[in-house]
């Protein structure tokens, strides 16, 4: 029985093989995310581990707020100098350096565009002198005030050469000041920069000044133990010494610990490519299951044979199972494989565009080869287990007679489409009206898989009217008649192949619909309010965001024709113990005139220096009304008690609170990060934007806008979203084109007989071809059409719980939709190519003398 | 009529007031109309009539295959009607054999894994004296490693009756097993079909239409519009004939 099973694998390899594919792409995302996540978080250990080499131990300020990697950096307080001193009496220090080191310090290129990056922080540090770790490569440490030292890989990008100048953004400046390049720097074995973090180096004062904003202060201290001290016993002993107000840790912690901190982003990345592999798997278990039921289908006299020469119906089932096992364990094997090499291919592109992360051998960890090999069987063995139950019930009888089994009655099928399909909109609704405990999400993907695989049970009732709606505009040739009437033949099986198609679409067109209609939301609600003509920004692109120089606002007040400026901070604060985006405007009377507002309670248009504004979503939630004093800790500075002097209607465009423009000197970027220009009655905008320009030639990383083009920037980054997740979803449509191929490579078999028959009497190459391609049209386009309305259906369902958040207006992406069905014809003629060619060259003798 | 033919003690097939009705309403055909009819054992019994007589109808019935209408069918001992599914499967896989008019070979086995197919489902292992004897009774040594593409129309009936004998069923069931073959292969296989009953005691109950096959059988049973009409113990070609003659004449009055 095994070998009979095995042999007649064999004999199908190629169907299988196809079949197998989409198994493979699944299992390949799955262990391509392992890999990944993997390998980058050994490459993140090792590189802090040698950019933390030169340390036993780190001492460092608390930070006053604790940021964790979604919400941005963590900016540490900076430390008196006197702590050095302090540090260098405890015993079993060798030698205590203090460090300046933060983000922010941004390097002019030599094309006059700031240089940026897609993660690593630009640090700003002061030189304390060459290690065993790090050289100078060229030039010498920097000693004037105005003299730099750079790190390889930065001076490369930049483009920049010993003793030229070149202008630099600090984090305490962001207007660009001209330095000397004196130096370049590099590490040992011959790396530019560790991680490819980009660095500058300054004198000591120039640093504090510049990166910390206050004289005497340090980010860290960094100590070497004694001869004979231990790392641990050294910490242990300056922090008894210095009490509570303090971290500190080994070189070691603070390594693993940066380390972890990344790699928690990481797991995120991890969740998303598995929730793609989740996508392939979900539509390579159609395909597969209509592989199987196509082969047992096939295979009913072989089957009933078997029956009839003794076989029991449990033995069918293991047959057909065992194949279903072998094919999942070759996909596994394959797929991991793939998996292993996309993951090194995008570790290494993760690894360039971080600016050179020096990649930790590519590793396979377990959870890779478990996930692979548990996810490919798995999958393989359910979705064959319906067509294997299906072939236990074969009756031997089968075996002397061409029993055509009859069209069993759709009923049962719809009615249990129908259940599943309510079940997945409950399950859906609970999720979305946010009834479902502390599980929405897992709630609102339960109610999706539900409702996809409900409308795939539903899709063969569905199929029968549509399919020979859609077959009769082909219907005037006697190809296309004939291809029509093919698809239409076996409605489960056209079903299966297009709810395949189905779920890619549906996701593409939910995900759009969600985009679109929270785009145009947000730009319909800053079209109607934001009465700026001009706005000062820029593009984002690591993880802190652009930001300008203050005189600006007042040098851009004094122009011409200018009637209000107002500059935007913004920082991760705490109040009252909770973290919350905090905002301080430059002219608190741009709340009302520019953005807007509505005061609820109190006064919004004065804000003295211990006063505070909230949106009235932030009092509600809080329980603050007029008068609630408050405890707000910044980033930087002492924690200040602050009064809540007036509360103003929240929309998408209000801050959570407002701060008097003074408090902005303690945030982490104590530079406006936009500027709202708003011009006098009748002043052209042209006039303006030119002269603003000029205003921010020494602010490099901003630019100056009209109103209609900071709104389209604005909302671009849901594009680049918007693209990203396309890309990915284009593979769930890949497989199911596979899918498309597959069952139609089946059927050309399955109907070799008809197909010789159909050229017997006359039909040419040319009309047998055109007949596989109508059917491959007809089957395509059903499954984009349920797939735009299934994810039309859920995109829309969406919108509506997410009115209370903004979005506004449901927007369906006609153009978009159009496409796809557009997309989705293309897809069937290409699918059809291979099983066309296939049933052209049919042996016409061969063919009808075949068994 | 109903004529109960060759009763005798130790049957290994019977059906006893068998009907098999198909369909309902207009579509409705009786297959078979209370046949009752015993295969005793060690015989080889020849089912003949014309075309929708309901020779294979009954056959399937034997067999387990299909279920009956109303009556009762037995092998050996095992009354066949009623049996579940597990039932009829260790029927199947113990007691009965098949010859099939289109051979019915697995195409991606060779001709020794086709024959061994029956007790390797069954997970036995063959008997290698009895083996042995088959392969020589059908005369397969040299052709055992090929498969059912590479062998003659003739040679593949060989291998299935093989398949159909290797296992030592209590009954083996053959319709039509010569229908496909020219007169010479066709005689070949009813040659050792016959020497099995012979020398080894085997139960065989065959359908042909060819009165020269049926002439191989020790007994010929006659069956006319679902009813057994007629018998011939020791039949040569020529009283088959005679008798067919017969039987087709009032049928023709009948259409
Ligand atoms: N599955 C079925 N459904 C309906 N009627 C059937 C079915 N199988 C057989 N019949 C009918 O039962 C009658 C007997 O058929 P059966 O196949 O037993 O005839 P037969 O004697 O074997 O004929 P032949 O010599 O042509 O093989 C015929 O009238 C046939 O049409
Ligand atoms: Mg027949």
């Amino acid at each position: 029985m095994f070998r009979a099973t095995l042999k007649s694998l064999l004999a199908r390899k190629v169907r299988l093989i196809l079949s197998g594919l989409a198994v493979v792409l699944g299992v390949m995302f799955v262990s391509g995310a392992f890999v990944l996540t993997d390998t980058l978080g050994r490459s993140f250990d090792s590189v802090f581990a040698d950019g933390f080499s030169e340390i036993d131990v780190n001492v460092a300020a608390k930070p006053k707020v604790e940021v964790n990697e979604m919400e941005g950096e963590q900016t540490a307080a900076p430390l008196p100098a006197a702590v050095v001193d302090r540090v260098k009496q405890v015993p079993g220090v060798a030698s205590a350096t203090g460090i300046v080191n933060a983000d922010g310090a941004r390097v002019i290129g030599s094309n006059g565009k700031v240089v940026t990056s897609f993660g690593p922080p630009q640090l700003g540090e002061n030189w304390i002198g060459e290690s065993d770790l790090m050289q100078l490569r060229e030039g010498r440490a920097p000693q004037a005030e105005n003299e730099i030292v750079l790190n390889k890989a930065l001076a490369t990008t930049a483009k920049v050469q010993v003793g030229q100048k070149v202008g630099v953004l600090t984090a305490f400046e962001s207007k660009k000041r001209d330095f000397t390049l004196v130096g370049i720097m590099g590490y040992s074995g011959d790396r530019d920069s560790i991680g490819g973090v980009n660095e500058v180096f300054f004198t000591t004062p120039v640093a504090q000044r510049l990166m910390l904003g206050e004289p005497d202060t340090f980010s860290s201290i960094t100590l070497r133990a004694a001869d004979g001290v231990s790392d641990e016993t050294l910490r242990d002993d300056v922090a008894r010494n210095l009490g509570a107000d303090f971290d500190v840790k080994t070189g070691e912690q603070v390594a693993a610990d940066a380390s972890a901190s990344l790699k928690e982003g990481l797991s995120f990345f991890n969740k998303i490519l598995l929730g793609f592999a989740a996508v392939a798997l979900l539509v390579g278990t159609f395909l597969i299951l209509n592989t199987f039921s196509i082969i047992v289908a096939q295979r009913t006299r072989e089957l009933a044979l078997m029956r009839a020469i003794g076989a029991s119906g449990r033995q069918i089932i293991g047959s057909v199972v065992l194949e279903a096992i072998a094919v999942g364990l070759i996909a596994s094997v394959l797929g991991l494989a793939a998996g292993i090499g996309v993951g090194a291919l995008l570790a290494f592109l993760f690894g360039k565009l971080a600016g050179g992360l020096t990649l930790a051998g590519i590793g396979v960890p377990a959870a890779a080869v478990i996930g692979s090999f548990g996810v490919g069987l798995v999958i393989t063995v359910v979705a064959a287990l319906l067509p294997a139950l299906r072939a236990s019930r074969i009756p031997p009888i089968a075996a002397m007679q061409d029993v055509a089994t009859p069209d069993r009655p759709l009923t049962k099928v719809t009615v249990a489409g129908a259940v599943v399909t309510g079940i997945g909109a409950v399950l859906l609704f609970l999720g979305l009206s946010g009834n479902a405990g502390g599980q929405t999400l897992s709630t609102i993907l339960g109610g999706v898989l539900f409702a996809f695989i409900g409308v795939a049970l539903l899709t063969p009732l569905i199929s029968r009217p549509v399919v020979s709606l859609l077959g009769a505009i082909f219907s005037w040739s006697v190809p296309g008649k004939l291809g029509r009437l093919n698809s239409g033949r076996n409605p489960r099986r056209t079903a299966i192949t297009a709810a395949a198609l189905m779920v890619g679409i549906a996701l593409v067109t939910g995900v759009t619909v969600i985009l679109d209609s929270a785009k145009g939301s947000i730009s319909a609600l800053a079209q109607d309010t934001i009465k700026a003509e001009l706005v000062i920004s820029g593009q984002q692109g690591g993880p802190r965001p652009p930001s300008f120089d203050p005189g600006v606002l007042d040098k851009a007040k004094a122009l011409p024709g200018v009637r209000m400026v107002d500059g935007e901070y913004g920082d991760m604060g705490r109040i009252d113990g909770e973290s919350t985006w905090v905002a301080a405007s430059s002219d608190i009377a741009s709340l009302r005139q520019i953005f807007g507002a509505k005061a609820t309670a109190g006064d919004i248009d004065r804000l003295g220096p211990t006063q505070m504004l909230a949106s009235s979503d932030t009092a509600t939630s809080r329980g603050w009304s007029v008068g609630s004093t408050v405890n707000v800790q910044l980033t930087r500075g002492e924690a200040r008690t602050y009064t809540i002097s007036g509360i103003y209607e929240s929309s998408q465009l209000t801050n959570p609170v407002t701060l008097p423009a003074t408090a902005a000197k303690d945030f982490a970027i104590p530079q406006p990060i936009q500027g709202f220009i708003q011009l006098a009655p009748g002043t052209q905008v042209a006039d303006v934007q030119p002269q603003v320009e000029t205003l921010l030639a020494d602010s490099p990383e901003v630019s100056v806008a009209d109103r209609d083009a900071f709104i389209k920037q604005q909302t671009s980054s849901l594009d680049g979203l918007l693209t990203m997740i396309q890309i990915l979803l284009a593979l769930a449509i890949v497989i199911a084109v596979l899918g498309i191929i597959n069952t139609l490579a089946l059927s050309v078999l399955e109907r070799t007989r008809e197909l010789g028959l159909l050229r017997a009497i006359g039909l040419r190459r040319g009309q047998t071809m055109g007949m596989i391609t109508v059917e491959a049209v007809v089957i395509s386009v059903f499954g984009a059409l349920l797939g735009v309305a299934v994810g039309s259906g859920l995109g829309a369902a969406v919108v509506e719980a997410l009115k209370d958040e903004g979005i506004t207006d449901l927007i369906l992406p006609w153009g978009q939709m159009g496409v796809f069905l557009g997309l989705a014809a293309i897809i069937g003629v290409v699918a059809a190519v291979l099983p066309a060619v296939r049933a052209a060259r049919i042996n016409v003798l061969g063919a009808i003398a075949h068994d | 009529m109903t004529a109960t033919v060759g009763q005798q003690a130790q049957a290994a097939a019977r059906a006893n007031d068998v009907w098999k009705v198909y369909g309902s309403g207009e579509a409705q055909v009786i297959a078979l109309r209370g046949v009752s009819a015993e295969f005793e054992r060690g015989r080889f019994t020849a089912i003949m009539g014309p075309s929708g007589s309901g020779k294979s109808t009954l056959m399937h019935c034997l067999a387990g295959l299909d279920s009956v209408t109303r009556g009762t069918v037995s092998i050996g001992a095992t009354t066949v009607t009623g049996l579940g599914d597990s039932g009829l499967t260790k029927l199947r896989r113990d007691k009965v054999g098949f010859i099939f008019q289109q051979f019915n070979l697995l195409p991606t086995l060779t001709a020794k894994e086709n024959i061994l197919l029956p007790l390797s489902i069954a997970g036995r292992k063959p008997d290698p004296a009895w083996y042995d004897t088959v392969i020589k009774t059908v005369g397969l040594q040299d052709r055992l490693d090929h498969r059912p593409a590479q062998l003659s129309g003739g040679q593949q009936q060989r291998v299935a009756c093989a398949r159909a004998l290797v296992s030592r069923p209590e009954v083996i069931f053959a319709d039509e097993p010569t229908g496909n073959l020219d007169s010479r292969s066709g005689a070949e296989v009813l040659g050792f079909l016959r020497n099995s009953v012979r020398e080894h005691n085997q139960t065989i109950v065959m359908v042909t239409h060819d009165p020269t096959a049926a002439a191989y059988a020790d007994r010929v049973v006659f069956l006319a519009d679902g009813q057994i009409v007629s018998e011939l113990i020791e039949p040569t070609a020529e009283t088959v004939l005679d008798t067919m003659k017969k039987l087709d004449a009032p049928a023709e009055v009948g259409n």
